[in-house]
């Protein structure tokens, strides 16, 4: 090997490194490890002037090796890379020494032990880079089709944006029509437009949109592939209605003997029928059976809806169909699901006639709801005189979710104004903070306050019906600690109001797990970055916009969706994608044809070649794991940029100052890289 | 070599990018203390992982080596994790015939939102290394003669020299 | 879980050989049946129910532990108690033991004075728990020969068994004790306040809060027309029976509302006599209700009106 010149840049980044760990002396420490040309120390390694430093040094000195010890790799490698690559340099012959987040940061009670440390990383660092080797990126080419995958406020706002742009999208939805939670809603905070309202003409928009293939019932089944080129399979569930020959007339649910609760869009307040159309303004508008309840293929008999359709449309056999498909970026937009309120029992939802969860009652306020818009009790006819809405439902609960769900204090209050509107009613908002943070919310907050409602701040311990007082018989009583004048209350009142969380999805895990992204312990979707990247994820390729990445409000999330579409139209507009050169080749020429690393690959992306009694590895499928390399009996695969020789130095680098015996040489690997 | 109570491990730690190493990442970022004795590598996944690179790292002087990956079931690249819970098994029990006590190489699962568990698995294992006391088993020999870490194997490997 | 013996070591506490004798009477008989054998801790002391503790902490620890020392002597290593005060006092004692070395310490010295140490190895369990945990409820019904239909139970936890450790029932709003009713054949009544509390030993400290506490319950049940009241500690079952003629006469009601022990109700479904399960020995007298066994059809209760078209469904409803 030629003798190399490394030059070795040791960050101060402020005081962060500098606070902690001596850099001047690790610079000069650092000056007699082999093949070290220069080394210094710098106050901000990656701003312009730290940069130009190291490319000045490539250009003047004649660097052929750059390693430079300062934060994460996840952080700033890619500044670096960039540098060396403007001073003439290959990206991959630098090598980041992570002394920030793994040395001055978590060794601050121990300066000295946190300079040893961080002198054994530079070791490491300076002794692998030596033996990186040039590497081209791979540049393949980006499909131009998107797949959104949910048809809620974030992920039709995604596909609008992109579809708009003049690019094709499939926007998959599980339920038989788009509009998500919000189409639930009857009014959104702070300005009280009617949700359908402001929704509607999106989703129509969506539904007759040329770029846009609306994919409604159906469900992804598989995604393989990587960014820009991803092969999707698509389940399209039947509707057991053939969609060509109907016209959403509606006779068929019309006819329809079977009454069943719907859980769905109702929330469980209403009714729906087995053959249905979810609501009036559904997208598309074709009806759907749902298989479990009707009486056709329970006991073979009715068939009504057949009977009744006068296109004919009604296909009882119809069968799912599987869709394969390729896509260059998905964005995930799946939303949330309710916390189920019967997890609290003191709080009666379930039991107690007259408890209602939040979404249960913006079906009730909205006019085209159960009720017609009118605030009712359990029996569907009794005006309620009090109500108390009780906040924080499932949130900010050791035993529940711990996190704030961000949206229900400002719902509460929307609550307590519809019923103020539409009632006579006293109403009590049962309060632990209020969070009204954004843009016209606090303004809102005091208009609750002088329409007269009842703010109590106290967590509620529970709702009983077990009348104690005269003024309580019949009534719900709420006990709460009115922490504001220091007294337990006992409040009667008609009907409670439960603000529940948001929570993720309950299949969220596993849909995670689908896409290769990764979920937190709550099981929202892990982006990139919480503050620099909250739209990107761990895959490429793979984004998430919406409450399926944290609680939000509606403006939040269209901006998040709008942000994937971005993030997207990025991609497709420049056509190509790079693709890190971090995978393993097989040398064929000293394969052996053992196959142990055949069966190994988890992509596939290992073939054996019959003829040549070789195998070889697809680089369009490698991932670049290094599972094979390490299991080769024989050493012949090479994991680019994470090499056997590579590591072995690293190796070797951080324990520099252990004394390595050198009782039995080293074993050389039989194939020198190249 | 230094009282026993001043002991400080030497732990090699080869780190999964995707998971562990960001946990690392975040023990950093949200200030969690640990023992200043790990010296982390990084490999893209813990399927990565031969064990030429643990017995390198004991021979090169290390007392103890922490491999840690993603969660079972959450390998990025779907199953690298298992293959390294293989190969660490059957390393270990090779080593234990060495003479290498089997808990100076362990095996953890931290995810990048993991910090927490990240810094105290270190904290954990220095001070069972501790206990262990130093192995410096590819080290000076002169050290050696002073009776510390003595194991069978590095007793043949003396005997192998001298003789 | 219980060794396949179905044997428990039992540690009875005071009340089991005074006032709540009926208690002890009724478990070892339903236990009988069940094939559950109840091995009594020989010389085992009161547990210091619930005013020792907040006097002193050590004696009072160490004069529960030495039961626990006695029994892991004992063969099985379950510790079985009737009364919740007893078991709150033995569970607690045994997972503090456990989780704070400093307090085993201290205590383990204490019991060393006589000749006696206690290492942690038993599992302690209230009688309920034992009843409807290890037992096949399966075998329960089988074993039910004259079910209790016609009676309307209101089922009463109180507030220490499924408190603070949640383990085999929920805290809020457990159900066990209501399953079981329901299995004996019983009408169980939805008792909002099963798990209040009924004022414990404030009957002596302060009456005006005990009796009211007392009220609330009583009230309570006769609201939703429960014939019995069901219990599981003798606490309880003493509160509500030998004061509910005081409570009638300080706040001017006429409750007359048996409180029994669910072991005695259990007897009775499986067809034992009651003089054997104690009954008869209670103030209020359980006669007139447990007349009503298979006589008298179920009351009708004020439902909400859910048939009608313009109701709402229920969550949960299909």
């Amino acid at each position: 090997m030629a003798e190399e010149k490394v030059g070795v840049y040791i960050c101060h980044c402020g005081h962060n490194i500098a606070g902690t760990v001596d850099v001047e002396a690790v610079a000069e420490w650092a000056k007699d490890l082999p093949n070290v040309e220069v080394s210094t120390d710098y106050k901000f390694m990656c701003s312009s002037l730290g940069q130009e430093l190291v490319e000045e040094d490539i250009r003047e000195k004649g660097l052929t090796r750059v390693v430079v010890a300062a934060c994460s790799p996840h952080m700033h490698e890619p500044t670096f890379r960039k540098a060396c690559e403007r001073a003439g340099l290959n990206p991959y012959l630098f090598e980041m020494a992570n002394i920030r987040e793994h040395a001055s940061w978590v060794h601050a009670d121990d300066p000295d032990a946190a300079t040893e440390k961080t002198k054994a990383i530079v070791a490491g660092a300076v002794s692998r880079v030596v033996h990186h080797e040039p590497l081209d990126t791979l540049v393949v080419p980006v499909n131009e089709k998107t797949m959104v995958v949910g048809g809620g406020i974030a992920g039709i706002n995604t596909a609008l944006e992109i579809a708009n742009a003049g690019y094709p999208v499939v926007l998959v939805e599980r339920e038989p029509s788009i509009g998500g939670h919000m189409a639930q809603f009857d009014k959104t905070f702070p300005t009280l437009d009617c949700s359908a309202c402001i929704l509607t003409p999106k989703m129509f928009d969506v539904g007759n949109h040329p770029n846009i293939e609306l994919m409604t019932y159906s469900e992804v089944e598989n995604v393989e592939g990587y960014v820009g080129n991803f092969t999707v399979t698509i389940r399209q569930k039947a509707r057991k209605i053939n969609i060509e020959d109907c016209t959403g007339c509606g006779d068929c649910w019309e006819r329809c003997p079977k009454k069943v609760v719907d859980t769905d869009y109702e929330a469980g307040l209403g009714y729906r029928t087995a053959v249905y159309r979810p609501f009036p303004q559904a997208v598309p508008k074709y009806p759907v059976i749902d298989v479990e309840t009707c009486i056709y293929y329970d006991t073979g008999k009715c068939r009504a809806c057949e009977k009744f359709c006068p296109t004919g449309a009604i296909n009882f056999e119809q069968e799912d169909e599987v869709v394969m498909t390729k896509v260059g970026n998905i964005v995930l937009a799946t939303g949330y699901d309710l916390f189920d309120c019967r997890r609290i029992p003191q709080y009666g939802f379930g039991r107690l006639a007259n408890v209602f969860s939040s979404l249960e009652f913006e079906r009730m306020t909205n006019a085209s709801g159960p009720t017609g818009g009118k605030i009712v009790l359990r029996d569907g006819v009794t005006e309620p005189e009090s109500v108390a809405i009780i906040h924080c439902v499932g949130s900010r609960d050791k035993n529940y979710n711990e996190y704030c769900s961000g949206i229900c204090c400002m719902a509460a209050l929307k609550f307590a104004h519809l019923i103020h509107e539409k009632t006579n009613a006293e109403v009590y908002n049962c309060y632990i903070d209020m969070r009204s943070a954004f843009k016209d919310y606090e303004e809102f907050y005091n208009r609750l306050m002088e329409e007269g409602t009842h703010f109590i701040r106290g967590r509620v311990a529970e709702v009983t019906d077990a009348a104690r007082m005269p003024g309580e018989e019949g009534k719900l009583i709420v006990q709460v600690e009115d922490t504001l004048i220091g007294k337990q209350r006992r409040v009667p009142v008609d009907m409670v109001i439960l603000m529940a969380a948001m929570e993720p999805r309950w299949d969220s895990v596993e849909v995670s797990h689908q896409f290769g992204i990764g979920c937190s312990a709550a099981g929202f979707f892990t982006e990139k970055h919480p503050k620099l990247d909250p739209i990107a994820t761990m895959s490429d390729g793979v984004f998430i916009a919406g409450v399926a990445q944290g609680p939000k409000d509606i403006p939040l999330t269209v901006g998040q969706g709008a942000a994937a579409a971005a993030r997207v139209l990025t991609l497709i507009t420049t056509g190509e994608v790079e693709m890190e050169p971090v995978r393993a080749t097989i040398d064929e020429a000293r394969c052996s044809g053992c196959r142990i690393c055949n069966n190994l690959c988890p992509y596939g992306a290992i073939d054996f070649l019959e003829e040549e009694a070789v195998s070889r590895v697809n680089p369009a499928l490698c991932k670049g794991c290094g599972t094979c390399v390490a299991a080769c009996p024989s050493q012949i695969i090479t994991g680019a940029h994470f090499s056997y020789e590579q590591i072995m130095a690293e190796i070797e680098g951080v324990l520099w100052d252990m004394g390595n015996g050198q009782l039995v040489p080293d074993a050389q690997p039989v194939t020198e890289s190249a | 070599m230094s009282d026993l109570q001043e002991f400080q491990p030497v732990i090699v730690g080869f780190l999964c990018n995707w998971c562990s190493y960001r946990a690392a990442d975040l023990a950093g970022t949200s200030r969690m203390g640990y023992p200043a004795t790990l010296r982390d590598i990084r490999i893209m996944c813990t399927g990565r992982l031969d064990p030429a690179f643990v017995l390198k790292a004991l021979r090169g002087g290390a007392d103890g080596v922490l491999i840690m990956g993603c969660h079972p079931g959450q390998c990025h690249y779907e199953e690298g994790n298992y293959k390294a819970l293989r190969r660490v098994a059957l390393l270990k029990r090779t080593l234990a015939q060495l003479g290498v006590e089997p808990e100076r190489v362990q095996l953890g699962w931290a995810s990048a939102a993991e910090g927490v568990v990240f810094a105290e698995k270190v904290a954990e294992m220095t001070e069972q290394i501790r206990a262990l006391g130093p192995l410096r088993w590819g080290g000076n020999l002169a050290d050696k003669a002073n009776g510390n870490g003595t194991l069978a194997g590095v007793a043949a490997m003396d005997e192998e020299v001298v003789s | 879980m219980p060794d396949d013996n179905g044997k428990y070591t039992y540690y009875p506490g005071c009340a089991a050989k005074g006032s709540s004798a009926a208690y002890e009477m009724s478990m070892l008989a339903v236990g009988e049946v069940l094939g559950m054998n109840f091995e009594e801790i020989d010389d085992w002391n009161c547990c210091g129910a619930t005013e020792y503790f907040s006097i002193n902490a050590i004696p009072a620890y160490s004069l529960v532990a030495r039961n626990l020392a006695l029994a892991e002597q004992m063969e099985s290593d379950q510790l079985v108690a009737s009364c919740s005060a007893c078991f709150l006092n033995l569970n607690k004692t045994n997972k503090y033991m456990g989780k704070h070395p400093d307090l085993d310490q201290k205590v383990n010295r204490a019991l060393a004075a006589g000749g006696l140490s206690y290492d942690g190895g038993l599992t302690v369990r209230h009688l309920l728990d034992v009843v409807v945990s290890d037992v096949d409820q399966e075998l329960i019904a089988q074993k039910v020969t004259q079910p209790l239909s016609g009676l309307r139970v209101a089922p009463y936890y109180g507030c220490m068994v499924v408190r603070p450790d949640e383990t085999f029932d929920n805290q809020e709003y457990p159900m066990t004790l209501d399953h079981l009713m329901a299995t004996l054949g019983a009408t169980v009544v939805d008792f909002p306040l099963k798990a209040h509390c009924c004022g414990g030993h404030m009957t002596q400290i302060s009456e005006d809060v005990a009796f009211e506490l007392i009220r609330r319950l009583l009230h309570n049940a006769a609201e939703y027309e429960a014939d019995v009241i069901v219990t599981l500690c003798p606490m309880c079952q003493l509160n509500l029976d030998a004061y509910q003629n005081n409570v009638n006469r300080r706040f001017g009601t006429d409750y007359n509302l048996p409180v029994l022990y669910f072991t005695q109700l259990m007897g009775l479904a499986f067809g034992l006599d009651a003089k054997e399960l104690g009954i008869g020995t209670e103030i209020v007298s359980a006669n007139k209700a447990l007349a009503k066994i298979g006589q008298v059809e179920e009351a009708p209760r004020k439902k909400p009106a859910r048939r009608d078209k313009k109701a709402l469904p229920m969550p949960g409803e299909m």
